[in-house]
């Protein structure tokens, strides 16, 4: 199956406005980087190992400490206070909801063996929704996809991952189109919630998801508002976006005429925006089903539950196989609401013929829809799906083998290069780092925002390295931004390679492109069993995961950009007689500068959203921290320190790179 | 209404204004009292930037505008523009890109917030109205034709054009009815259904012509409508405008950067340069007698005769007699006088009206014929 | 797209037909099927929702769902799993969302804190599995270099078990984060020239192990029985200095082996005052290492789905479930 799922799970931020471009000299810039460095290194080597302010795994700061007694009396209040009433209330209503959607489509109501509407009536919605929205080729597609559903073993799990992304985006849209109108209309609503919004993206999940748990209680509900936390922040964004980029003309017209602010909204901005928040309405969904992993860690129904049981059996054929079903809700989802979009003008364009045409094929379908779900209540065939034929054994099966085989054939040669780059690059930059003495690092840094990106970002660089001091996680910040660090460049170099091939080859394009998609939307708990079969327990290994999922992003934005310049320069540069190597290194790239830049900074955010997974194989440090306070009591404090510390390091390099990038890349 | 105010008089006004306060008192070539006017402007300012209403009343107001930017960060769109509208007259605003011309228009009607000065419309003082007020006097009173039509991709012609009667709260049959009407009237029959983008740009700012008319208003403001069109487009558009002018007689307040629609549509125009007034005044006597180099050299490239009229040409008769032989009013425009003029046996007289203003020969004809000759030429 | 091609009266009737046809199968194919009959909830006794929590590895997989299988056919209760961390699991016996933790190792902070402290949870007895958590290297290791089952010796290998992780050092890998382990005090107060690291879960653990019993590459690391890994490759423990009771109560100065942990059931003291018969079960529930081994092999190596491999192990063993219904 093709998939050209264009999908940002960790949604890196919608940055509208461009840093201010400070004075720019780039001829001294590589001279003063080249002296920060030599300073540094000349200090490390003379005070290597003193004042590291390493602090041993087990052992807590008294920040930390301080967070854990939060917690602890967070804990003891929930008798007593009332909010957790409120909020019990709240919790309640969703679990309420979404188990009477439960009843509905995907477990068996009381009173039954089955659920109130079988797979005949659920798989007849499921179609009729995409054609009336999408059409016929979309409802193939639903059609095929929840076919498979049943067919590889996971009939309800599917259906309930399902229903619980639409219930959360139904949630993110009540909440998010709302508050990205306001943030549209009011800069004093912008300054005041897109901070907030970074740190809702920026914030590891697992940090925050025991008092969530605490405080929404186990299950669907806390599922429900995780997946809301992570989701909601590129729809507002994006609302808010498509509000703000309405014709300035039209707005103007329509005030002209004595148009209320409330007319404007609702006759002028909201119509005009409608694609875009469409768009956003897609991203959140994907940004959703991004979650469905992470929900089953408090118990959250759906797809979640077979991956990590395959993933503790280390059973890579069965964490494809569930996974992959996320990946094919992915993929219906995304094809539904992107053709709906685009849809929605054509069938608002035709003619009244043509209308009522529709009209009575909708009313046919519908009516067929019906005597579905009716038969589906009636007949146990109807209503649960037939056991055969069982695809999922022989599916995962093969997929293990396939693993197997090949990761056998490989592992030296990969065992071999993780030893080289851990070696040959990441321990040397690491001990610079994490070695010196605090001072000289957090010095060394602040110089390099200064010449880099001017004072702003400077400014930034020394807010979050006070963050860093203040959680008590100095050293393995250090440690993480290493691994950050290389995995950038390695995203970087390889995603040039690819996107400057894929840019000159059309047929490059067309093969990688569904490999592409496919690796940035398969969940990457999927990928992580084979990763360890190759490479050992280490930061390699969490870099080699950040690599999976940032190169797809970064490729195909280079790749883009690549194709992206004029014809007329290309056709110049041949006519002068280029060659190959010198119309890439004297034309297409540079003159794809801004999409590599681009790339860059978008790279940097998928890698940091990845320390965390990369805790879970070997890369230690804060991505770690985070997972080991998700699971143990007394190390709460140290795992949302390491949270925060995340979100300031992801900070302080974005404003680097985006203020940097806005002095030398002319984006 | 033939006095001219030149940049310097402008300026002088200006300061002799601060200085006693009572900057409203001057004759801008328009009749005093707004009573009488359609629209009447009376030192309206807008400035840009932080603190902007600090900079109006002392000596950096009288800064050119590069200085003001740089030693306040401010920038002066409009500086202290007065001019009066009268009812049913067509006034030009012209000026080229930069000069505050779109700003100004905008200020009438606050869709840009003026940092000082009055706007009175209809005998309303605008500057002071309330949001409810204005609301009801953009609805009613005041339409707005702009450069990039303004119009909205998601609707019908039709509802683009009822748009104005809609959020007025009109019944769904009435606005129809009256769309259909301007529909009919702007000659986009049978289009009613298409969406903008299914239109080329004439008629698109058809749509918007229609819109602006459809609300019946009795000011109508054009920003640069025709600017993005294609000349031939362009040309019809204008007669267009020159037609709806005779058929429903608004007053029309219309910018333009372009010197030819000024004097083709224009009853009088006003000429800008950064933000402020260079000249009032009909199209000959811009022709005839432009205010500084600035406007001199606009014109220069004006052909005369078809925009100079016997009134600057004519002179007085050496002799005191005016003699006998053909009379012809004083607005007749060269170019249409000239045959009957060359034609004569003599001088012609003048008129305006029962004055006797002078006489012209074939010897002033073919000055002005000849003169746009070597101009062209050179 | 197809209502461009439908378009006027004939593509409707042909669309009728269409749906027609449909309709009929539907039918059809419903009539072969057997109507569904409404399920009879009450089997007698007042069971009702049974929350078990299920942490995250096979053996305690095994567990949840041979009680779960037995409490839903037997006792008819509600079941459901909530799969959790062991944290996560202890906190929501506050919360009504947990009624049991099936395999407890120990956790003192835990029962500190919810047994000792807001009695919300309460001991149910031992599982009858014996948990031994210890530092173990691969058995070919074991084999080549019989010595080194004797932490004394392990100085004398270090440097074989250096990595690029290890700075240096010998690495001793340690694994999932929600293990309670003493290997930094340890390898500090014995003086071992290694450096702990964190292979950051179960996973990552198991694969490192299976490597380096496939490759004969240098490994050791904390590991645990029961353990469904151990019937694939058989780690060998190593000894470290025996455990006494009260070695470990100090974290900082820990110098012994790790305790054998007798595993035990955790229930909600509201569960417990209940009086449902699935307290009664869990209460009575108890078997061997080598029958939790059964049904974690069955799931982990046959690939078997839980529900499944618990059906499979309670046909074969009709004599302990028999005694573990006793009283309900």
């Amino acid at each position: 199956m093709s998939t050209t799922v264009t999908r940002r799970p960790s949604a890196p931020p919608v940055r509208e406005e461009q840093p201010r471009v400070e004075e720019h000299r780039p001829q001294h810039t590589f001279g003063r980087i080249l002296a920060v460095v030599a300073v540094w290194v000349v200090g490390w080597a003379v005070l290597r190992g003193h004042q590291t302010l390493s602090l041993p795994g087990a052992q807590l700061s008294d920040f930390q400490k301080w967070l854990n007694g939060v917690k602890n009396s967070f804990d003891a209040a929930r008798e007593t206070n009332p909010a957790f009433k409120i909020v019990g209330g709240i919790s309640d209503g969703l679990n309420w909801v979404f188990l009477h959607l439960q009843y509905l489509f995907s477990t068996p109501a009381p009173g039954r063996p089955v659920p109130e509407v079988g797979w005949v009536g659920v798989l007849a919605i499921l179609v009729f929704v995409a054609f009336a929205l999408a059409g016929v080729r979309c409802a193939v597609l639903v059609l095929l996809g929840t076919l498979a559903f049943g067919f590889l073993g996971y009939w309800q799990e599917s259906i309930d991952t399902l229903l619980i992304t639409l219930l959360a985006v139904l949630i993110c849209v009540v909440i998010g189109v709302p508050i990205g109108i306001w943030m549209a209309r009011s800069k004093g609503a912008r300054a005041a919630i897109t901070p907030v919004l970074d740190g809702m993206q920026t914030m590891p999940s697992f940090a925050y998801l025991e008092p969530l748990a605490l405080i929404f209680g186990i299950g669907t509900a806390s599922a429900i508002v995780l997946t809301v936390i992570y989701a909601v922040p590129p729809l507002i964004r994006i609302t808010e976006h498509g509000i703000r980029g309405v014709s300035e003309g039209a707005v103007e017209a329509s005030r002209s005429l004595g148009c209320t602010s409330p007319q404007l909204l609702r006759k002028v901005q909201l119509p005009m925006a409608r694609r875009t928040i469409v768009v956003g309405v897609n991203q959140c969904m994907m940004a959703a089903l991004a979650m469905a992993i992470i929900a089953a860690f408090v118990s959250g129904p759906g797809l979640g539950v077979p991956v990590m049981q395959s993933l503790a059996a280390l059973d890579i054929g069965g964490a494809a196989v569930s996974g992959g079903l996320i990946v094919v809700v992915a993929i219906m989802l995304d094809r539904t609401t992107t053709a709906a979009s685009e849809r929605a003008e054509l069938l608002a364009r035709a003619g009244r013929r043509h209308v009522q045409t529709r009209r009575i094929v909708l009313a046919v379908l519908a009516v067929v829809t019906v005597v579905a779900i009716y038969v589906s209540r009636l007949r146990l065939s109807a209503a649960q799906f037939p056991s055969s034929p069982a695809l999922q054994r022989p599916v995962s099966t093969f997929i293990s083998s396939v693993t197997d085989t090949v990761v056998n054939s490989i592992e030296k040669a990969t065992t071999a290069f993780a030893n080289v780059v851990s070696y040959g690059l990441i321990n040397p930059l690491q001990s610079v780092l994490a070695a010196s003495p605090w001072w000289l690092s957090a010095l060394a840094i602040l110089a390099l925002a200064y010449v880099l990106g001017g004072w702003r970002p400077a400014v930034t660089a020394l807010v979050c390295e006070a963050v860093l001091l203040g959680v008590g996680l100095w050293n393995d910040s250090m440690i993480t931004l290493t691994s950050v660090l290389v995995a950038t460049i390695l995203v970087v170099i390889v995603s040039v390679v690819l996107g400057v091939w894929m840019g000159r080859r059309r047929r490059v394009d067309t093969i990688l492109r569904p490999f592409l998609d496919a690796l940035q939307t398969i969940p990457p708990f999927v990928y992580l069993v084979p990763a360890l079969a190759l490479f050992p327990p280490s930061r390699f290994t969490a870099i080699v995961a950040a690599l999976a999922y940032g190169v797809p992003i970064a490729t195909k934005l280079v790749a883009d950009g690549i194709r992206g310049v004029s014809p007329t320069s290309v056709e110049a540069a041949e006519a002068s007689g280029a060659t190959a190597w010198q119309m890439i290194a004297k034309v297409q790239l540079p003159m794809a500068r801004a999409a590599v830049v681009l790339a860059t900074n978008q790279g940097l955010l998928y890698v940091l959203s990845m320390v965390v997974i990369g805790g879970l194989v070997g890369g230690g440090s804060l991505g770690y921290f985070v997972v080991a306070g998700f699971s143990q009591d007394q190390l709460f404090g140290k795992g949302l320190a390491a949270g925060i510390a995340i979100t300031a390091l992801g900070i302080m390099l974005d404003r680097i790179a985006r203020h940097a990038a806005a002095r030398h890349g002319r984006v | 209404m033939t006095q001219t105010r030149t940049y310097d008089d402008q300026n002088d006004g200006q300061k002799d204004g601060q200085k006693d306060g009572q900057r409203g008192g001057r004759n801008d070539g328009a009749p005093d009292g707004a009573g009488e006017s359609a629209l009447s402007v009376r030192d309206l300012w807008k400035i840009f930037g932080a603190r902007a209403d600090k900079v109006i009343g002392t000596p950096d107001a009288d800064l050119p505008r590069k200085q003001l930017q740089a030693k306040t960060g401010c920038v002066a769109a409009v500086k202290d523009v007065s001019f009066d509208v009268r009812p049913g007259e067509v006034f030009v605003v012209m000026g080229l890109s930069g000069s505050g011309k779109s700003t100004l228009v905008r200020l009438l009607t606050r869709l840009i917030e003026p940092t000082a000065g009055t706007v009175t419309i209809g005998g309303e003082d605008v500057t002071k109205a309330d949001a409810g007020r204005l609301r009801d006097l953009r609805r009613h009173h005041v339409a707005m034709v702009f450069q990039h039509f303004g119009l909205l991709p998601h609707r019908t012609v039709m509802d683009n054009v009822g748009f104005g009667l809609e959020v007025r709260g009109v019944a769904k049959g009435e606005r129809r009815a009256r769309a259909q009407e301007m529909v009919d009237l702007v000659g986009l029959a049978g289009n009613e259904g298409s969406f903008p983008d299914q239109l080329s740009g004439g008629m698109q700012q058809r749509v918007g012509l229609a819109r602006a008319l459809a609300v019946d208003p009795t000011l109508m403001m054009f920003d640069e409508p025709f600017s993005a069109l294609d000349p031939l487009i362009r040309r019809d558009m204008q007669n267009e405008v020159i037609r709806l002018h005779h058929e429903v007689g608004k007053t029309m307040v219309f910018i333009t950067h372009d010197l030819q629609e000024a004097l083709k549509l224009g009853d009088r125009i006003l000429i800008m340069r950064d933000g402020e007034i260079v000249q009032i005044g009909e199209p000959a006597e811009i022709v005839a007698s432009p205010a500084d180099d600035y406007v001199r050299d606009f014109v220069s490239d004006v052909p005369r005769s078809h925009v100079l009229t016997l009134r600057y040409v004519c002179r007085r008769p050496d002799g005191g007699d005016p003699g006998e032989g053909p009379a012809l009013q004083a607005d007749e425009v060269v170019r249409d006088a000239a045959r009957q003029v060359l034609a004569a046996h003599g001088p012609v007289r003048v008129y305006d009206g029962e004055d006797f203003l002078g006489i012209v020969d074939d010897e002033d004809i073919l000055r002005v014929v000849v003169a746009e000759e070597e101009a062209v030429g050179s | 797209m197809a209502q461009r091609n439908i378009r006027g009266a004939g593509g409707i009737r042909a669309l009728w037909l269409v749906a027609l046809t449909a309709i009929a199968g539907l039918v059809l194919a419903g009539c072969g099927g057997s109507n569904i009959k409404s399920t009879n909830t009450a089997s007698g006794k007042s069971c009702g929702q049974f929350n078990i929590a299920v942490n995250p590895w096979v053996g305690y997989e095994a567990d949840a769902y041979v009680v779960g299988t037995v409490a839903q056919q037997k006792l008819g209760c509600q079941v459901s799993y909530k799969n959790l961390k062991e944290e996560v699991s202890w906190q929501g016996f506050g919360s009504g969302d947990v009624d049991v933790v099936l395999e407890n190792w120990g956790h003192p902070d835990l029962v500190k804190k919810y047994i000792k402290g807001n009695h919300t949870a309460e001991d149910a007895g031992p599982t009858g599995n014996i948990g031994v958590i210890g530092w173990y290297v691969p058995p070919w290791l074991a084999k080549a270099h019989p010595d080194i089952l004797n932490w004394k010796n392990l100085n004398k290998y270090a440097s074989k078990f250096k990595t690029s992780e290890s700075g240096g050092k010998g690495q001793f890998l340690d694994g999932d984060p929600s293990f309670v382990t003493n290997d930094e005090a340890l390898v500090k107060n014995l003086n071992l020239n290694f450096k702990v690291v964190y292979a950051g879960s179960e996973t990552a653990l198991i694969q490192a192990y299976r490597k380096a019993e496939k490759n004969h590459t240098w490994v050791i690391g904390y590991f645990y029985a029961p353990q469904w890994f151990l019937s694939e490759v058989p780690m060998k423990k190593v000894s470290l200095p025996k455990y006494t009771p009260g070695c470990d109560s100090n974290p900082a100065k820990i110098a012994c082996d790790y305790p054998k942990y007798n595993l035990n059931k955790v229930v909600a003291t509201r569960f417990a005052k209940s009086k449902s018969p699935a307290y009664t079960l869990v209460k009575n529930f108890h078997w061997t290492n080598d029958d939790q081994n059964l049904v974690a092999k069955y799931i982990a190596a046959d690939h078997m789905n839980p529900a499944d491999a618990a059906k499979k192990w309670i046909d074969a063993n009709p004599d302990k479930v028999k005694a573990w219904l006793q009283g309900t």
